[in-house]
C-alpha cells in the first residue's frame, strides 16, 4: 500500500516543477514587455476621417442627420436610430463596455464616443493604437445638445452642415421656449420607466425624464428621488401626477390605459380622472440629439391638449 | 517536516493512495491533456481575434519580440497581438487557474464538494468592495477637483476579499482553533450581508454607475493589460507553489478535522494557509477581471471525475484546467459577437451551470465526489 503511494509521489513533483517553470516564464515575459508599451504608436491625424466608429447612440443619429453615414464603419448597440444604423453597420457592443481589439478590427480613422464610453482600459489601449479619439460629452440640455451637435461635426470634418444642424436645432429650441411661456398652469408629470412585478420605476430629478419634462414645460412629480427610482403606491398617490407618461416599447407590451388606472397607484390620481396617459417612443423622447426639440414638442401637445399647440415652424434637415 | 515518514499518517492514508494509484494511467493522461489543451487554446487565442491577422504574422511578431528584432514590432498588428492579445490570454490562465484552485481548496478545507470563494463570502465581500468604489467613489470625491484614480477598483476589491476573509476567520476562531463548520455558515452571513450591502448601493446609483455595477459583476478580461499582470501574477503564482504545501494536509483533512490532528498535522497552520492563499488569489482575481462565475466548481469536478480526490495531483490539474477553461470561454466571449464582445461570466456560467445541474443528477447514483 505504502510502495503505491510512493509510485504516485514523482509524478507529483514533476507537475509541480513543471507548474513552477511555467509560472516563472508568465513573470518574466510580463517584465519584458513592460519597459516598451509607447512603441507602437503610429498617429494619423486624416482631415476628413474616412472610416468613423461611433459609439453612444446620439453620436450615430447626428453622422446620419449630416449625410455622413458612408463614413460611418461601426456603432455601438445604442445607436438604435435610424433603425438601418444597427442593421447595416457592425455592432461594435454596449457602449461602456467596449472592445479594444473589436473597435480596431473595423480600422477606424476616428472613433467617436460620448464621455461616458468606457472601459478606460479599451480607450487607453485605442489611444496606444495611435486611433484617433474625440470625446463628445453627452449634455442633456437645449445647450448641450446643440454644442453636442457642432462638436460632433468638427471632428468628423463636416462643421458647416452641422453649424446649420445646431442652428436650426437652437432655433427650435427657442421656438419651444416660447411656446413653453405661454402655456397655462403647469402640469405635474411622471415618468414611469417600467411596471415590472408591480415595481414601479420613475424618473426622478437629474434624469433624462426629468430634463424632457422640463423642456415640454411639465414639471417632474417624481422630483423627490434621484434618478430612476421604484416609488411606492403610497408616494405616487402623494405625488399627485396630472399625467403619466411612458415609453413604446421599452421591451415589454404597451401598458394599456386602462389597466395603468385600474392600479391602486395611479386609481387616485388626477392622471387617472382625466385618462391622461402619454405614450411615445423612448428613443425619440430621451435621445436628447436634433430630434429633441420635436419630441419636446409632441409631448408639450400632449400634456396641454386644450392649448393647441402649433407644429415647431423651423426646418428640420441640415 | 518530512510528514511521509510518520508511519501512522501513511497507514491512514494507505486507502486514498490505492485509490489514486488505481488510476495513474488516467491521471497521466489527464496531466498530459490538460497541458496539451491549454497550449492548444492558448496559441489559438494568440491567433485569433476581431482583428483578422495571417497565422504567419503573428508567429513573426511573437519571433521578433523574443529576438528583439524592433522593426517589425510597431503597427496595429503588433499592438494587437504584444499589447491586447498576449496580455489577455496570459491573464485569463493566470485568473483561470487562481479561481479553479481556489476552489479546489476551499471544497478539500471544508470537506464539502459545493464549497467555492462565492459560498464564503470572499467574492461578495470582493464585490461590495467595488460597488462601494463605482457608486461611492465619484461621489466622495465630487467637487474636491479630483478624479478617482485608476487603480480605486482593483485596490478596493482586493481589500474587500482580504476584510471579508478576515472578518471570517476571526468569527469562527476561537481560542487559537478554527470550526470549519461554524466558517461555513459565517461565510453564508457574511456573503448575504455584503450582499445587501451591494444591493443598497446599486439602489442609490445613479443609472451610469448601475450599469457599471452590471458589467462589472458579469467579467471581462477586456481589460488585460501587462500591468495588469504584473500585479496579478505575484500574488496568484505564490499560490501555485504553496502547493505542494498544503495537498498532503488537505488529503488527511478528508479524513476529519480532529483524525489529521491526531496524524501530527499542524492542521490549524493549514487550514491558515489556505484561506489567506485563497482571499489573495480571490481578490487579485476579482479586482482585475470582475466576477468570473463557476470555475472554481466546474474544474475541480472534471478533474476529481478523471483522476480522483487526491489533493497532491487534484490542485495543480485543477489550476492547468482553470487556465484552459478561462482561455477557452475567452476565445469564445471575443468571436461569438466580434467586433463586440460577451461578458466572460455570462460564456462561463453558460457552461458551468449545466455541467453542474448534470453533476447533481449524477450524484444520485454516485457514492461522492
Amino acid at each position: 500500500m505504502a510502495g503505491r503511494n510512493a509510485l504516485l509521489a514523482p509524478a507529483a513533483r514533476r507537475l509541480n516543477r513543471r507548474e513552477l517553470g511555467a509560472a516563472l516564464a508568465l513573470t518574466l515575459i510580463a517584465a519584458i514587455d513592460l519597459t516598451s508599451p509607447a512603441s507602437f504608436v503610429t498617429r494619423s491625424f486624416a482631415q476628413t476621417p474616412e472610416r468613423i466608429v461611433a459609439a453612444g447612440g446620439v453620436i450615430t443619429e447626428v453622422l446620419y442627420a449630416l449625410g455622413l453615414q458612408d463614413r460611418l464603419v461601426g456603432v455601438d448597440s445604442t445607436s438604435q436610430f435610424p433603425a438601418e444604423a444597427l442593421k447595416d453597420k457592425p455592432n461594435i457592443g454596449y457602449v461602456r463596455a467596449l472592445s479594444a481589439e473589436g473597435v480596431l478590427s473595423l480600422r477606424p480613422s476616428l472613433v467617436m464616443a460620448i464621455t461616458s464610453a468606457g472601459p478606460p482600459d479599451a480607450i487607453s489601449l485605442l489611444n496606444e493604437a495611435g486611433v484617433r479619439l474625440a470625446r463628445i460629452p453627452d449634455d442633456m440640455s437645449a445647450e448641450g445638445v446643440v454644442t453636442k451637435i457642432e462638436a460632433i461635426g468638427a471632428v468628423a470634418g463636416a462643421a458647416e452642415p452641422a453649424r446649420r444642424l445646431a442652428a436650426q436645432t437652437k432655433a427650435r429650441f427657442d421656438e419651444l421656449a416660447t411656446l413653453r411661456t405661454a402655456l397655462p398652469a403647469k402640469r405635474r408629470v411622471l415618468f414611469v420607466l417600467s411596471l415590472q412585478n408591480g415595481r414601479i420605476m420613475v424618473g426622478g430629478r437629474n434624469s433624462s425624464a426629468d430634463a424632457i419634462i422640463d423642456l415640454a414645460g411639465g414639471i417632474n412629480a417624481a422630483a423627490a428621488v434621484e434618478g430612476y427610482k421604484t416609488m411606492t403606491d403610497e408616494a405616487i398617490i402623494a405625488a399627485a401626477p396630472d399625467a403619466i407618461l411612458m415609453m413604446r416599447n421599452s421591451g415589454n407590451h404597451d401598458t394599456a390605459t386602462e389597466a395603468l388606472f385600474a392600479l391602486p397607484a395611479f386609481s387616485q390620481t388626477p392622471a387617472a380622472a382625466q385618462r391622461a396617459h402619454i405614450v411615445m417612443d423612448g428613443l425619440y423622447l430621451l435621445g436628447f440629439g436634433p430630434r429633441t426639440p420635436a419630441a419636446a414638442r409632441d409631448l408639450m401637445a400632449a400634456l396641454y391638449p386644450g392649448a393647441a399647440i402649433p407644429p415647431l415652424k423651423t426646418a428640420a434637415a441640415p | 517536516m518530512t510528514l511521509a515518514a510518520r508511519p501512522g499518517e501513511l497507514a491512514a492514508l494507505s486507502s486514498l493512495a490505492a485509490f489514486a494509484a488505481g488510476r495513474r494511467r488516467q491521471a497521466v493522461l489527464a496531466v498530459v491533456g490538460v497541458t496539451l489543451l491549454c497550449l492548444v487554446l492558448a496559441i489559438v487565442a494568440t491567433g485569433q481575434g476581431a482583428v483578422q491577422i495571417a497565422p504567419a504574422r503573428v508567429a513573426e511578431i511573437l519571433m521578433a519580440k523574443l529576438s528583439g528584432q524592433g522593426e517589425l514590432l510597431t503597427g496595429r498588428d503588433a499592438l494587437v497581438v504584444l499589447n491586447i492579445r498576449l496580455p489577455r490570454v496570459l491573464l485569463a490562465m493566470l485568473i483561470g487557474a487562481a479561481l479553479a484552485i481556489s476552489g479546489a481548496l476551499m471544497q478539500g478545507l471544508f470537506r464539502n464538494p459545493l464549497a467555492d470563494p462565492g459560498l464564503v463570502g470572499v467574492s461578495a465581500g470582493a464585490g461590495l468592495a467595488a460597488a462601494t468604489t463605482i457608486v461611492l467613489g465619484d461621489r466622495l470625491l465630487a467637487g474636491t477637483g479630483f478624479k478617482l484614480p485608476f487603480a480605486a477598483l482593483p485596490v478596493g476589491a482586493f481589500c474587500g476579499g482580504l476584510i471579508s476573509t478576515l472578518a471570517l476567520y476571526l468569527i469562527a476562531t476561537r481560542q487559537g482553533r478554527t470550526s470549519v463548520a461554524t466558517m461555513l455558515l459565517a461565510g453564508v452571513a457574511l456573503g448575504a450581508l455584503a450582499g445587501s450591502l451591494t444591493g443598497l448601493l446599486a439602489f442609490i446609483s445613479d443609472d451610469r454607475q448601475l450599469r457599471d455595477l452590471t458589467f462589472w459583476s458579469l467579467g471581462s478580461l477586456g481589460g488585460a493589460s501587462w500591468a495588469k499582470l504584473v500585479i496579478v501574477a505575484p500574488i496568484v503564482l505564490p499560490l501555485l507553489l504553496a502547493v505542494p504545501l498544503l495537498a498532503r494536509g488537505l488529503n488527511a483533512l478528508m479524513l476529519g478535522e480532529a483524525e489529521a490532528y491526531h496524524l501530527g498535522l499542524p492542521v490549524q497552520r493549514i487550514k491558515g494557509l489556505t484561506i489567506l492563499l485563497v482571499a489573495l488569489a480571490v481578490g487579485a482575481s476579482v479586482a482585475t477581471a470582475g466576477v468570473i462565475g463557476f470555475v472554481g466548481i466546474v474544474v475541480p469536478h472534471l478533474i476529481r471525475l478523471a483522476i480522483g480526490p487526491d489533493h497532491r495531483l487534484l490542485l495543480p490539474l485543477s489550476a492547468l484546467g482553470g487556465a484552459t477553461l478561462l482561455v477557452g470561454a475567452d476565445i469564445a466571449a471575443r468571436l461569438i459577437v466580434a467586433p463586440a464582445e460577451l461578458p466572460i461570466g455570462i460564456v462561463t456560467a453558460a457552461v458551468g451551470a449545466p455541467f453542474f445541474l448534470w453533476l447533481l443528477l449524477r450524484r444520485a447514483n454516485h457514492v461522492d465526489l
